[in-house]
């Protein structure tokens, strides 16, 4: 099969292994692409794309707006700080103005988890999730996957550790989703009260001993803890949490195998993760980066060339 | 209609054989020369002729490259295209590109193709090289300098291009789809 099976990019869920394969492959040459002297390519000059950021983000609105820069798409930036959202617009009457400027594709960060799939019912545009709340953030989990994929080779039967804040956490799902899909086992780490109740219905095991899951994995997944998610106390204090779940270079040296250390970014360091760890040979954070750009590339290629059904 | 074999086994060499010395003749020991096949299919054209110009100038130093033009297609939005793998290591910057492709029907790849490749530097020259030409079908006007075989043909046919190392036998083939 050589089309993606659906018209939005709303999550890992959704999407099936052949999908996800297409994508990491498309990427593929989308990450040849960005490395030549002239990194520009005109497949999306007839289309414009409307990035709608209602969430702070750096990262991943300037991943996406490189993207569309490299593939010659016409570019609309709106968030949501200096819009008329505060004026009391819904979201749809916001989109939908938008498209009636005649936009093709929408990139949409929301706090509200589902607001994505609720926008795809609503209006006629290919929509992209750029994480919606603590529900998904598939671009994220497939630029992980094609990171590991690159070191690795293929990702089955590997072992991948997410470590860290997973109740909050819109990257531990869609992450666990598809290096499911694509044949990993996963473990998730962090303090009880992190780790959601039902987390285990999803096929992964939960291991709250981060140097036990160290030992098992050959990817550890480094999560921030979003103090912004947490409106109560969930662990006694920064300190402790960084004794109990914080990677540091002498865990790493301990360890008989050398392990892949990824983080989605931003980190705090000396919370999550040591500076000497981040910055480590055996840390692929930056790569995780500008792989970043190849897959959204990939993702907004394949949707814009989509005949809907 | 039947399938009309156009070129096949010693006559298919052949004709490979002259395209190489035609290549000779202009290009000499190709130090400022390199040839660039278009996926998917030009590509193993490209690199037989690299084979055979490596034997017959008994030579090393050819450059072959391959060059993707799916993100440079005027297409793309109304059918489905995944592309394929591009590898060029080497500089075009002033130098004699060939590009090489096995068909040339209505020229539009041929034009994606000249876009795709401005990406690796600005050639010196560039010519184009194919094994068979559909003439009177071109939508854009575009020729090639080396042609292996000219036929005439209607847009219900399909040409056919078969080689020994993916498909076990070179031969060339006029089908109706």
């Amino acid at each position: 099969m050589n089309r993606l099976s659906v018209n939005h990019l709303l999550g890992i869920k959704d999407l099936t292994k052949n999908d996800i394969e297409l994508i990491l492959n498309t990427a593929k040459n989308f990450k040849e692409v960005i490395n030549r002297p002239i990194k520009k390519v005109p497949s999306l000059r007839d289309i414009t794309v409307a990035n709608l950021f209602f969430e702070n983000s750096t990262r991943t609105r300037l991943s996406f707006e490189l993207a569309q820069k490299r593939l010659s798409a016409d570019i609309l930036n709106f968030s949501a700080s200096n819009s008329s959202v505060k004026k009391g617009e819904t979201l749809v009457d916001t989109v939908n103005n938008i498209l009636a400027m005649k936009v093709d594709m929408i990139v949409m960060r929301h706090s509200s988890p589902g607001a994505a799939i609720f926008l795809s019912k609503k209006i006629n545009a290919k929509i992209v999730n750029a994480g919606d709340g603590a529900h998904e953030h598939p671009t994220q989990a497939l630029l992980d996957a094609f990171s590991i994929q690159e070191k690795l080779g293929s990702l089955a039967g590997k072992k991948i550790v997410i470590v860290g804040d997973i109740l909050h956490s819109r990257v531990a799902l869609s992450n666990i989703y598809c290096l499911q899909k694509l044949g990993a086992k996963v473990k998730v780490c962090g303090p009880q009260t992190l780790i959601p109740k039902y987390i285990t219905s999803l096929g992964v095991e939960v291991e709250p001993d981060l140097k036990k899951a160290l030992e098992w994995c050959d990817v550890a997944n480094m999560l921030r803890i979003q103090l912004e998610r947490q409106d109560i106390k969930y662990f006694p204090s920064l300190r402790e949490y960084t004794m109990l779940y914080g990677l540091n270079k002498e865990m790493l040296d301990k360890l008989s195998k050398k392990i892949i250390v990824m983080h989605p970014g931003p980190i705090n360091r000396g919370v999550e993760i040591t500076s000497d760890v981040a910055d480590s040979k055996q840390s692929i954070i930056l790569e995780q980066v500008e792989n970043g750009v190849a897959v959204r590339m990939a993702v907004m290629y394949l949707l814009a060339g989509r005949q809907s059904d | 209609m039947k399938p009309r074999i156009l070129l096949q086994d010693n006559q298919f060499e052949i004709t490979i054989l002259r395209l190489c010395h035609q290549l000779i003749e202009v290009h000499g020991d190709f130090k400022n020369s390199v040839i660039i096949g278009l996926q998917p299919r030009g590509v193993l054209l490209a690199k037989r002729i690299q084979k055979v110009l490596q034997q017959l100038l008994k030579s090393k130093n050819i450059s072959c490259g391959e060059l993707d033009i799916t993100f440079f297609r005027d297409d793309f939005r109304k059918k489905e295209l995944i592309p394929n793998k591009t590898s060029i290591d080497f500089i075009i910057e002033d130098k004699n590109v060939i590009l090489v492709d096995d068909v040339l029907f209505t020229g539009r790849t041929i034009r994606a193709g000249l876009d795709a490749m401005l990406a690796f530097g600005r050639p010196n020259d560039v010519e184009l090289l194919v094994l068979v030409d559909r003439r009177f079908s071109r939508h854009v006007p575009i020729q090639a300098k080396y042609i292996g075989i000219t036929i005439d043909s209607i847009e219900e046919q399909n040409v056919k291009v078969e080689w020994k190392e993916s498909d076990g036998k070179d031969k060339i083939t006029l089908i109706n789809k």
